[in-house]
């Protein structure tokens, strides 16, 4: 595996996980996996002997999507924490700062692949075609779900901590599986080597406070040993609420991997081109047969965990200063205008979108229907059961009780 | 009708299972070539395959968590767990995410896995190796949970929890493995719903409910009543969640009197549940409290001292001493 090293002005000495990886490599003698960078945060593109060819499959439209997309769940991030604010919704899990982790990743998925977010991939269902309305639904309390993963191939966020990366091998355990079922039925009606259904990988998010659950440990240990093809996508934005990655973890994360037997990748997770080839190779990989990747998004949570802590009591406003510096729309947008792929044209529209989509979702929001509880007693179990059926008669009739005091007033205010 | 072991009547359902749902896939640690520790899994995989019979790593969690992610895939996992003290590294996917997905994805998702343990003391075995958890899960809703207490049903049980739609967890009594009695492999008759408890002996005086490793203690005990001219009926559960309050009422309501017995501790057990919806259903009824027989409150006790926590004859005999006379 080749990778370019940062530039060291961007990197060298500023944060905890520049010591850690220092530690790192005076305590093991072995020089931790350089991270790999191709946007600079001066807008510049570098070269990396395996991912630029990744790179250079980007068209145009594609790295303006880039950044249309990276502005617009930004926008929607704003939207959102106001929302919050205006006690619309019960919590908000804001993901500034970690759009380009999110987007290059998402946008390196193909449909047929099976997405498994935690709880702040905003970014990532944005690529899968989720309606973000849709995804604030658990976040107002109406459900705690929101969408048919089946639609999109992304499933629901999950809220206890890496409980969805066993889940995700698992599923790439059944796509090898329906694999085989496929080969073996076209040998047996003759149609082997003919066209056949794309080939499908899985993906699974997780952060750096999760990867110390003993889910992740079980998850890697299951997917080398069946050769799962599901890419762990690690975003380490180095706060697990308060305490820093350096509690997590002595090595950088990605280094886990060769523990396990298969590749590890540490990206520079502002680096929206950079974080989609690598997720393209790895997918790609995934789904020719090749086992699982472990990706390590070396990002930066720039606001709070959620709307319900204070970031200002457990971090230095310096640090997330020299996060910001690396921002990754900026970077985006430098190289966007220097390369003359987009204009000032495109940027007004692109807020101009985004503005128009934090409209939808502030209508959209308001509107979101309270559910009838009758829909729990529905889907608590799939097939009929008797204590569920007991419960709900019995609600029924104390509800039918209020049925009376509910009308004097209606009467009232129909007078 | 052929007689069989309930350990190799489960292996009959599973290779059964196999055979008719190409889907369906075995899940768990030594169950391969080892056949699992009581050998439930003997000769599975040599019939079909390490696909099919998966010899899992060694990890509860990722057990259960990769079992969810084949089923949301449309397979239908039936995972192994080695034994009952075992469960509870797995103890979050099965409760927080296993029970709960049906229900959160508003019912887009079926999460269709069946988890197996055996469970249970008696078998004079060292630390972890003899507790009865049922309560815990049963507590939790989007779960079912069943135990079969003879060959019959064992075979057919575990048949019906991978047709069922529901994540179930079938309860094995692991002392009861070696228990002989008649399979009926071509029709399972009244043991067709899984979730319906059968009236074992029928009687008038008294109503002692039990299910799997008690059954037949129960039916010891209520031979013993008869002998002292009492006529109790003995109901095996078979399901412990749901549980079938119509038949458990429509008895105490013949008899006057119940008795519930498990090994599982009685704080917080089954039992208080079935003293509690008893008391609801059928109070004027009751000639006497709902009495509960079961496991202290204590940590299941070393081997040489568990013939003394374990409910037996004279215990069940004594409660229903009690029971009748008032």
């Amino acid at each position: 595996m080749g990778a370019t090293h940062l530039p060291s002005t961007e990197f060298d000495g500023t944060g905890i996980d520049d010591r850690l990886e220092a530690e790192a490599e005076a305590r093991l003698g072995d020089p931790v996996e350089p991270m790999v960078q191709l946007l600079a945060p001066d807008g510049t593109l570098g070269s990396d002997p395996v991912f630029s060819e990744y790179a250079e499959r980007l068209d145009p439209a594609e790295l303006r999507g880039f950044y249309a997309d990276m502005a617009k769940i930004r926008r929607f991030d704003v939207e959102a924490t106001a929302l919050q604010r205006q006690g619309q919704l019960a919590l908000w899990v804001p993901l500034t700062g970690q759009e380009a982790a999110q987007i290059g990743s998402g946008r390196a998925s193909q449909p047929q692949d099976y997405i498994f977010p935690t709880y702040r991939e905003h970014g990532v269902a944005l690529t899968r075609n989720v309606d973000l309305a849709e995804l604030l639904r658990q976040f107002r309390g109406v459900s705690n779900g929101g969408w048919n993963p089946k639609d999109t191939n992304f499933h629901l966020y999950t809220l206890v901590l890496a409980a969805q990366t066993p889940h995700a091998v698992g599923y790439a355990m059944g796509i090898q599986r329906d694999q085989k079922f496929a080969a073996s039925a076209a040998l047996a009606d003759g149609t082997a080597g003919q066209a056949t259904e794309p080939k499908a990988a899985v993906m699974v998010y997780f952060g750096d406070g999760a990867s110390s659950e003993g889910d992740v440990h079980e998850s890697m240990v299951f997917a080398s040993s069946y050769k799962a093809p599901v890419v762990f996508f690690c975003q380490n934005n180095h706060w697990a609420i308060s305490v820093p990655s350096s509690v997590q973890t002595r090595i950088p994360l990605a280094n886990r991997a060769k523990g396990y037997g298969f590749p590890g990748i540490r990206v520079d997770g502002n680096d929206v081109i950079a974080v989609h080839a690598v997720t393209e190779w790895a997918l790609e990989r995934a789904r020719q047969g090749e086992g699982p990747v472990l990706i390590e998004a070396f990002t930066y949570r720039v606001g709070a965990h959620t709307t319900a802590d204070d970031p200002t009591k457990y971090r230095e406003s310096a640090e997330e200063g020299r996060w910001r510096a690396k921002d990754p729309l900026e970077r985006l947008e430098k190289y966007l205008r220097a390369e003359g792929v987009a204009d000032d044209a495109f940027f007004e529209q692109v807020r101009a979108d985004g503005d128009e989509l934090a409209a939808y979702v502030r209508k959209t929001t308001h509107d979101l229907e309270t559910p009838d509880i009758r829909t729990a007693f529905a889907n608590t179990y799939v097939e009929a059961h008797p204590l569920v059926a007991e419960e709900l008669a019995w609600f029924e009739e104390y509800s039918a009780g209020f049925a009376d005091e509910a009308e004097p007033a209606d009467t009232e205010a129909a007078n | 009708m052929t007689t069989m072991t309930i350990a190799k009547a489960i292996n009959e359902g599973l290779r059964a299972t196999l055979n008719n749902n190409p889907r369906a896939l075995l899940m768990g640690e030594d169950i391969g070539p080892l056949g699992g520790v009581y050998r439930v899994t003997d000769g599975l995989i040599a019939e079909f395959g390490a696909d099919r019979v998966v010899d899992t790593p060694l990890a509860e969690s990722g057990i259960i968590g990769t079992a969810i992610g084949l089923s949301l895939r449309g397979y239908l996992p039936v995972c192994e767990i080695q034994f009952d003290g075992f469960v509870f590294p797995a103890f979050n996917q099965i409760t927080t995410q296993l029970a709960k997905m049906h229900s959160r994805s508003n019912g887009n998702l079926t999460v269709p896995v069946v988890i197996r343990i055996p469970y249970g003391g008696g078998i004079g075995s060292i630390e972890h190796h003899s507790e009865s958890p049922e309560a815990l899960f049963a507590h939790t809703a989007g779960l079912r949970i069943i135990t079969p207490s003879n060959p019959h049903d064992a075979y057919w049980m575990i048949q019906q929890a991978v047709d069922c739609q529901d994540p179930v967890i079938v309860f094995e009594p692991k002392r009861r493995y070696w228990l002989k009695g008649e399979v009926d492999t071509e029709s399972p008759g009244p043991s067709a719903d899984p979730f319906r408890a059968h009236v074992l002996r029928e009687g008038t005086d008294a109503t002692v409910v039990v299910y799997g490793p008690l059954v037949p203690v129960a039916l010891a005990a209520a031979n013993a009543a008869a002998e002292d001219g009492h006529s109790v009926e003995v109901i095996d559960l078979r399901s412990i969640s749901p549980i079938d309050f119509d038949t458990v009422t429509e008895s105490v309501q013949k008899t006057g009197r119940l008795v519930v017995a498990h090994e599982a501790p009685t704080f917080g057990g089954i039992g208080g549940e079935i003293a509690a919806r008893i008391s609801e259903r059928a109070f004027h009824s009751l000639e006497a409290p709902v009495i509960r027989v079961g496991g202290f409150h204590m940590p299941y006790p070393v081997a040489k001292v568990e013939e003394d926590y374990l409910p037996d004859i004279d215990r069940l005999l004594e409660a229903l001493d009690r029971a009748l006379s008032y």
